[in-house]
């Protein structure tokens, strides 16, 4: 297999620790876990206990000190069990990154250890009703009181929404500022008056993930929610993880998309139709070629990505292009491995059928892909 | 009309300082004196031997060849350089990669020293000029089914048969021939000869062919009717290592028909980009519709995956990957050109104008080196032994 310059056997290690911790703590559950909708707190208590949380925050912190890698192998482990829903890289490599990177001392010292415990469990509130690519037309507002702030709106599709304890909410503390009138607030749950969370939403495929609506009915903020400490940083704190974040949906996309090769490579072998084996059809082979073609393709991308991510040579077109191609050919292979597996494949005890639901949030989340498009549009 | 130029594309090949010169110096070869001449050689449906001697002379013929035999000993890159900027020109003959990427390196490695000495000097300066035939009338991919014939005479060979498709062949002064030296054998019943076609009596060239595009190469039907050559003209000097030394070569005259292919879609995507910069349409520029942006997007993201699989070539692509390379290479190359065509509206149809010429010349690029369809079949292969292996 293709594989970047920068992995190395002591990233062999953490795989067998992660392969470990899913196949024990986490496949013997999916089925009950995805009834519920939601995955259970102590998981993640398991799991920073395991060393799955926040990999790659400092060890100043607690954190593993490590790169990109180990999310991306967290990401190949739960990939291989079929279990799409697990966030991990969300509150490890998405969220922990705002904290580490822009939080105040004081806030990094308050967080990280407990994000690293899995004590908290985290989520990121941008998108609301009528905002979702388009961030700047968020409404949240976030208003000076006293030395704090009040915080009213709604947010929706959040991700943990149902079981984070510590969110971070986008809302504008200068309405008329467009892009500078946004900033981030670190927000604890925990006997916060106004603040409500709405209905788990009942969606396409990733069944075991929670996603929420939530509420802000005049939430009081201390005036240290603020992330950074400085106002309207917001948007800029955004946009500037956007590429790495891109790189993240990407490498769940050629995960899947690889899984989906493999496991159907292994049906069409044992199972017969007509008298022969269906990888014995011209047509199964040519459609397996084709799959195989986006998955070496797609990881070779990756790779070279994950390179260039950690030379400091990876930008924001970059992240817009492997996003929408690795999570549009994820979706193309799981589509046509479904079709190979017949009436099978749209039942959901075979993986293919939940890569197939899975598979169709990649081309809307993370940016849709027309944004990505736009983006490499503009450098044209 | 010249292409917007290039950035260099990020790449992590190895290119070095030398690399750059000989790029630069091909750069000015091929604009020069190819590109002008493109229509009036087109018309002739063929080259001249004096562009080949001019090639030869200026160091652009097979630079991979060690210099035991007169080669620059080059590496695999300069023979990408010369690809790239001969596709970047638009100009499609003379036909330098076939004689430098695909023939010279049977005799480099199979050849014996008495062949290599006799017949690469000459490759080297341009004097012969070469082509191969594998492909009848009645097989194309399937090489084994070939019904030429070489039967073994005292110390020679007889050959009989028929080739079509072949390219340079009007031009060629030296051919490798694939024939059956055992008939009821398949694979290991063939062998290839090396056939001077001005010593070879009973060797006539067909029709050159008249194509889709590629019209300044000449491309040719050759006829063998009791051919004598002498069996030192076997290549290699053993018979039945025709199908294995074909195999063996596939993998990298597929990897240079993908960097061909790649090198097509980035001289699209410039000249296109160009057009819908400068078109107006409804009062703003072409390129300020969300469907010409999206359109683009999409074709340099796929230009941004092909070029880096091809950093994996120096080595890392066995017979499998080198054949997925090529299908998808050439896929898109043909799809991107298509939408380039029509970002163009009906200027993308008037021959004039590069775009459009692109459009023919390129279609071939799907079947040679083997069909798409023998790609996937590869690929499908591939795919079906893993999943057995992996029980």
């Amino acid at each position: 297999m293709i594989r970047s310059r920068h992995y190395t056997p002591a990233h062999e290690d953490f795989r067998q620790t992660v392969r470990r911790f899913m196949e024990r703590e986490c496949a013997p559950h999916r089925d009950e876990w995805q009834k519920a909708g939601r995955t259970p707190s102590d998981l993640w208590l398991r799991a920073g206990e395991a060393g799955l949380l926040c990999p790659k925050v400092g060890s100043e912190f607690g954190g593993g000190g490590g790169d990109l890698y180990h999310g991306l192998i967290i990401i190949e482990e739960q990939t291989r069990i079929c279990f799409n829903e697990l966030t991990f890289y969300l509150h490890s490599d998405i969220i922990a990154p705002y904290i580490e990177l822009y939080g105040t001392e004081d806030q990094k010292a308050r967080y990280l250890p407990r994000l690293i415990s899995g004590e908290l469990v985290t989520a990121i509130a941008m998108t609301e009703p009528g905002a979702g690519s388009d961030l700047q037309a968020i409404r949240t507002t976030a208003r000076p009181d006293g030395n704090g702030y009040r915080l009213n709106g709604q947010k929706v599709f959040i991700s943990n929404g149902q079981v984070a304890n510590l969110i971070v909410v986008a809302a504008k503390t200068d309405p008329e500022g467009g892009a500078r009138g946004i900033s981030l607030f670190l927000m604890e749950t925990d006997g916060t008056e106004g603040f409500t969370r709405g209905r788990n939403l009942n969606k396409i495929g990733c069944k075991a993930q929670d996603s929420s609506e939530l509420f802000f009915d005049d939430v009081r903020l201390a005036p240290d929610s603020l992330l950074g400490g400085a106002e309207g940083q917001g948007f800029a704190q955004l946009m500037l993880r956007l590429p790495e974040e891109r790189l993240i949906m990407a490498m769940s996309a050629v995960a899947n998309t690889e899984e989906a090769v493999a496991e159907t490579a292994r049906y069409v072998e044992q199972r017969q139709a007509f008298g022969q084996k269906l990888s014995g059809f011209q047509n199964t082979r040519f459609k397996l070629a084709e799959c195989k073609t986006k998955a070496m393709l797609g990881r070779a991308f990756l790779e070279r990505s994950i390179d260039a991510f950690i030379e400091g040579r990876f930008d924001a077109t970059q992240g817009a292009m492997i996003k929408w191609w690795t999570t549009q050919r994820q979706y193309e292979v799981a589509d046509e491995c479904l079709q190979l597996h017949g009436g099978y494949g749209y039942m959901s005890e075979y993986d293919i059928s939940r890569r197939f639901a899975d598979s169709r949030l990649g081309r809307i989340a993370g940016g849709t892909n027309e944004i990505m498009k736009d983006i490499i549009g503009r450098t044209l | 009309m010249s292409p917007t130029e290039l950035a260099d594309t990020a790449t992590d090949l190895p290119y070095t300082e030398e690399h750059s010169i000989f790029r630069a110096s091909a750069r000015r070869f091929f604009e020069t004196e190819c590109a002008p001449h493109q229509e009036a050689w087109g018309k002739a449906k063929l080259a001249p031997r004096s562009i080949w001697a001019r090639a030869g002379e200026m160091g652009f013929l097979c630079p991979r060849v060690p210099p035991e035999y007169g080669g620059a000993g080059g590496d695999i890159l300069f023979s990408v350089i010369l690809i790239e900027e001969q596709v970047r020109t638009g100009a499609i003959a003379p036909m330098m990669s076939l004689h430098s990427d695909i023939v010279a390196p049977y005799l480099t490695s199979y050849g014996t020293q008495a062949q290599k000495a006799r017949y690469l000097p000459g490759m080297i300066n341009g004097e012969i000029i070469t082509a191969i035939a594998m492909t009848e009338p009645s097989g194309g991919s399937d090489l084994q089914a070939m019904r030429t014939t070489a039967k073994r005479d005292g110390d020679d060979y007889i050959i009989n048969g028929q080739k079509t498709f072949i390219s340079n062949g009007i031009c060629a002064d030296l051919i490798i021939v694939a024939a059956k030296t055992d008939p009821a054998a398949r694979a290991r019943g063939i062998s290839l000869f090396l056939v001077e076609a001005d010593q070879a009596k009973g060797f006539a060239r067909g029709r050159n062919l008249d194509k889709l595009g590629q019209h300044a190469s000449d491309t040719a039907e050759l006829f063998f009717e009791d051919v004598r050559v002498p069996a030192a003209n076997l290549l290699g000097g053993k018979e039945g290592r025709g199908f294995a030394q074909l195999m063996d070569r596939l993998v990298e005259e597929r990897l240079m028909a993908s960097v061909a292919s790649v090198a097509m879609i980035d001289r699209a995507l410039a000249i296109t980009i160009d057009y819908v910069k400068g078109r107006q349409a409804f009062g703003q520029r072409i390129l300020d519709f969300q469907n010409t942006r999206f359109k683009l997007a999409e074709a340099k993201t796929e230009a941004t995956v092909l070029h880096i699989f091809l950093e994996f070539m120096d080595g890392g692509l066995d017979p499998a990957a080198a054949a997925a390379l090529k299908y998808w290479a050439t896929d898109q190359q043909c799809a991107i050109i298509d939408d380039c065509v029509q970002l163009h509206g009906g200027y993308g149809y008037i021959l004039d104008y590069p775009i459009a010429q692109m459009w023919v010349d390129g279609r071939i690029t799907r079947i040679y080196a083997g069909a798409n369809e023998i790609m996937k079949d590869i690929v499908g292969r591939a795919v079906s032994a893993e999943a057995t292996h992996d029980g």
